[in-house]
């Protein structure tokens, strides 16, 4: 057991044994959704700001559910970006809920570094739950949660991410958290949308995507948006899918045990072909029900918990 | 009136003088200047005892934002003044971001009146090149000339139509003024924040390649040489830029540039906390391209040391990374900064630091009677200490802002003594 930190804000700051740390406390958090009476009051009497700067359906829910399984007290507030950019700064808005004597603000945010920012100017616990291009923590650590499910240790393990590394924020804790725990990242994508000297940080490169994964063990499809740019960085969808899409006829040229891996909302079609995204490699669903158990264990330490005790673990 | 300085070691690049010597200072010109102990009969109404400090021409920044006219609550000709004599300035280029624009000589005299009733630094204001900076139509050039400007620029917004720079290339070689660009080819910086490579990979900024910088530069020469006009390139970052400028140099374009103390202290790794002290334009860039900055201020590519002081308050800078105001200030740490982490460490030799500050920039502009402590030159004189360790204090300063990315560091370097036309401005009555 080792976690002294009062905010998670990314792979990056962590180390080996804290990422451990977080994944042995939320394999005893999974349990208690599976129980008729999912609630536990581990978080009781804390209180959760869920403060989402940019629109999510699933981290927030993720969240949300993973707080009131913990019996905190939460508000959750969704404020559109282009009202802030005009109005109250962050900073303000923030200090006015700290007013409050809240325990954690969670927050996804469009710039990147934000929730760095955030962390060193407030008390309160700040847990990133996306910031801009840079970290997005809880959603690496449930993807790593779920291979070592399947993979056991992720020692010399290869991992393959598909996609748009240059704007993904999942992408980059990731490829933290992987090399952290002794695995191999791949990253795959034409070369537009694979960020300069991403080499050096320690990752392997590839514009070939079954080369890529003839020898992994398992594969990360990242989500596409050609939108994002005002001068699209790969010509169309079709040409991406052609290139970088997986699906079945691509799946027979590789290992039958590839662990398909995606961060959703899926483009059926696009990145991933439907019948692989439902099929039997496919640990889609695996990655959301174990998405709870990492929220669940990452409020549980930054708010205190140093260990479990069985009350805290009591229906 | 009379002054005699003594007892200091004089550096005047300008003259190869580097000598414990005196200076002798009547009416606001340098009158004479000597080796060793003056003679018993020279006289002089005061004299200053440099106790063993250096003595150098006063400093010149020929590129500061002063606010004024338009957002004085960042800082004033009056602030912008005080902390340019705390730093060692003697003179400074204020350039046009001002609001109005310096697009009018009407502008230019307003400026020129409040430094006069200021009374501590000199300013020379930079005209635009085009109305409101928007480049489109050109200044009235001849009259900004004739109200005081020494150079026309649009700031920071590059002159990004290449028949407008050719025009103004073309149209100034009457008053022998030096066009200042800002090299940016901003379809290629697409909403950049940092520099582009690794660290901005790794910390998910959108990256501003040093290649949109190179791309202006190098029309710039290519017009420069075409038309024969002089171009000033302003904080030049990038290695590309250096090598380009080294190589029009030789073929005889008349180009100069000017590089930041940040540019050359700091690099990209430095944004790794997301400080907004550390945002400007041009970002900085990567260990690679500082270094060939030394090497273009060591090999002479480099004319000048240029701060870019842009006081921002609280308001541009506490914000997310993404959203904060570009800029620093520099005026009162360029001193300290270039010479404990540059020469103390032998990688800049002080002569040639001192040139950069002084005869250099002087010579950028125009400025025929400054950059040098040569008899008849004005006597614009910094003293300085580099024996006393000092630790930088934005709450210290005299600028309004505290915009600065030294804030905390151990330095050598402190202005004593700074002197315009003969007279101390600082210490003095700046409080």
């Amino acid at each position: 057991m080792s976690w002294d930190k009062k905010d998670l804000l990314g792979l990056e700051y962590l180390s080996a044994e804290e990422i451990i740390t977080i994944l042995n406390t939320a394999r005893s958090f999974s349990e208690i959704s599976t129980r008729p009476i999912k609630k536990v009051p581990a978080l009781r009497g804390k209180t959760v700001v869920n403060l989402f700067y940019e629109p999510s359906t699933r981290t927030s829910a993720s969240f949300e559910l993973a707080e009131k399984r913990l019996s905190a007290d939460i508000v959750n507030m969704n404020i559109a970006t282009s009202s802030v950019k005009k109005g109250e700064t962050l900073l303000d808005t923030v200090k006015n809920l700290c007013a409050y004597k809240i325990d954690v603000i969670v927050m996804r945010h469009s710039a990147s570094g934000s929730t760095l920012y955030l962390a060193r100017n407030i008390e309160s616990s700040v847990v990133n739950a996306g910031d801009g291009q840079h970290e997005h923590p809880t959603q690496a650590l449930l993807d790593i949660y779920t291979l070592r499910e399947h993979l056991g240790e992720l020692k010399d393990k290869k991992i393959v991410i598909v996609g748009d590394i240059l704007h993904s924020r999942v992408a980059r804790s990731n490829i933290w958290g992987l090399q952290k725990l002794g695995a191999k990242v791949t990253v795959v994508g034409p070369p537009t949308l694979i960020p300069r000297q991403i080499e050096e940080m320690g990752v392997d490169v590839s514009y070939n995507l079954i080369d890529a994964l003839k020898d992994a063990d398992a594969v990360n499809m990242l989500r596409i948006q050609r939108e994002r740019e005002k001068f699209s960085l790969f010509p169309s969808s079709k040409e991406y899918s052609k290139l970088f899409g997986l699906n079945s006829d691509k799946l027979k040229m590789l290992s039958p045990n590839l662990i398909v891996m995606h961060p959703g909302p899926i483009n059926r079609g696009v990145e991933l072909a439907s019948n692989v995204a439902d099929g039997p490699n496919s640990v889609i669903l695996e990655q959301v029900t174990n998405g709870l158990a990492v929220r669940m264990a990452v409020l549980f330490l930054v708010t205190g918990g140093t260990s479990l005790h069985p009350e805290q673990l009591s229906s | 009136m009379s002054l005699l300085i003594y007892n200091g070691k004089i550096i005047d690049p300008a003259q190869n003088i580097n000598y414990t010597g005196w200076l002798l200072i009547k009416n606001g010109k340098i009158d004479s200047i000597g080796k060793g102990t003056p003679e018993e009969s020279l006289k002089a109404d005061e004299k200053i005892d440099a106790k063993s400090a250096f003595v150098s021409p006063g400093f010149i920044d020929i590129h500061v934002h002063l606010r004024e006219p338009g957002q004085e609550g960042k800082e004033t000709i009056e602030t912008g003044c005080k902390a340019a004599v705390a730093g060692g300035f003697t003179s400074v280029a204020c350039m046009p971001n001002t609001s109005p624009t310096i697009d009018h000589a009407s502008i230019v005299k307003f400026i020129n009146l409040e430094v006069d009733r200021v009374n501590l630094a000199n300013v020379f204001p930079i005209g635009a090149v085009t109305i409101d900076r928007k480049g489109v139509e050109m200044t009235n050039v001849g009259a900004l000339v004739e109200a005081g400007v020494v150079a026309i620029s649009d700031d920071g917004s590059p002159v990004h139509d290449a028949m407008v720079m050719r025009t103004v290339l073309d149209y100034s070689r009457m008053f022998d003024i030096p066009v200042i660009n800002h090299c940016e080819d901003l379809q290629l910086v697409n909403d950049g924040t940092m520099n582009e490579g690794f660290f901005s990979t790794k910390l998910g900024l959108r990256g501003i390649p040093s290649v949109c910088e190179d791309v202006m530069i190098a029309r710039d020469i290519i017009l420069a040489e075409y038309t024969g006009g002089r171009i000033h390139i302003a904080h030049l970052s990038t290695a590309g830029g250096v090598r380009m400028i080294r190589e029009a140099k030789a073929r005889g374009v008349r180009i100069t540039c000017e590089v930041t103390p940040h540019h050359l202290t700091l690099t990209d790794e430095a944004l790794c906390e997301f400080d907004t002290n550390f945002k400007m334009n041009p970002p900085l860039r990567s260990e690679k391209d500082r270094q060939a900055l030394i090497e273009g201020i060591v090999d002479g590519t480099i004319d000048a040391i240029a701060t870019d002081h842009a006081p921002h308050g609280s308001t541009g800078k506490d914000v997310e990374f993404a959203y904060a105001a570009n800029g620093v200030i520099g005026l009162e740490t360029a001193l300290p900064v270039v010479y404990t982490k540059l020469v103390k460490k032998n990688i800049i030799p002080l002569e040639r630091m001192i040139e950069v500050l002084t005869a250099g920039p002087a010579n950028v502009i125009g400025l025929k009677n400054k950059g040098s402590l040569v008899p008849g030159a004005d006597a614009d004189i910094v003293i300085w200490d580099a024996e006393n360790q000092y630790t930088i204090d934005v709450n210290k300063f005299y600028s309004k802002a505290k915009n600065c990315p030294f804030d905390g560091w151990d330095v050598f370097g402190k202005p004593l003594h700074t002197i315009v036309s003969g007279e101390t401005k600082y210490p003095g009555l700046l409080d």
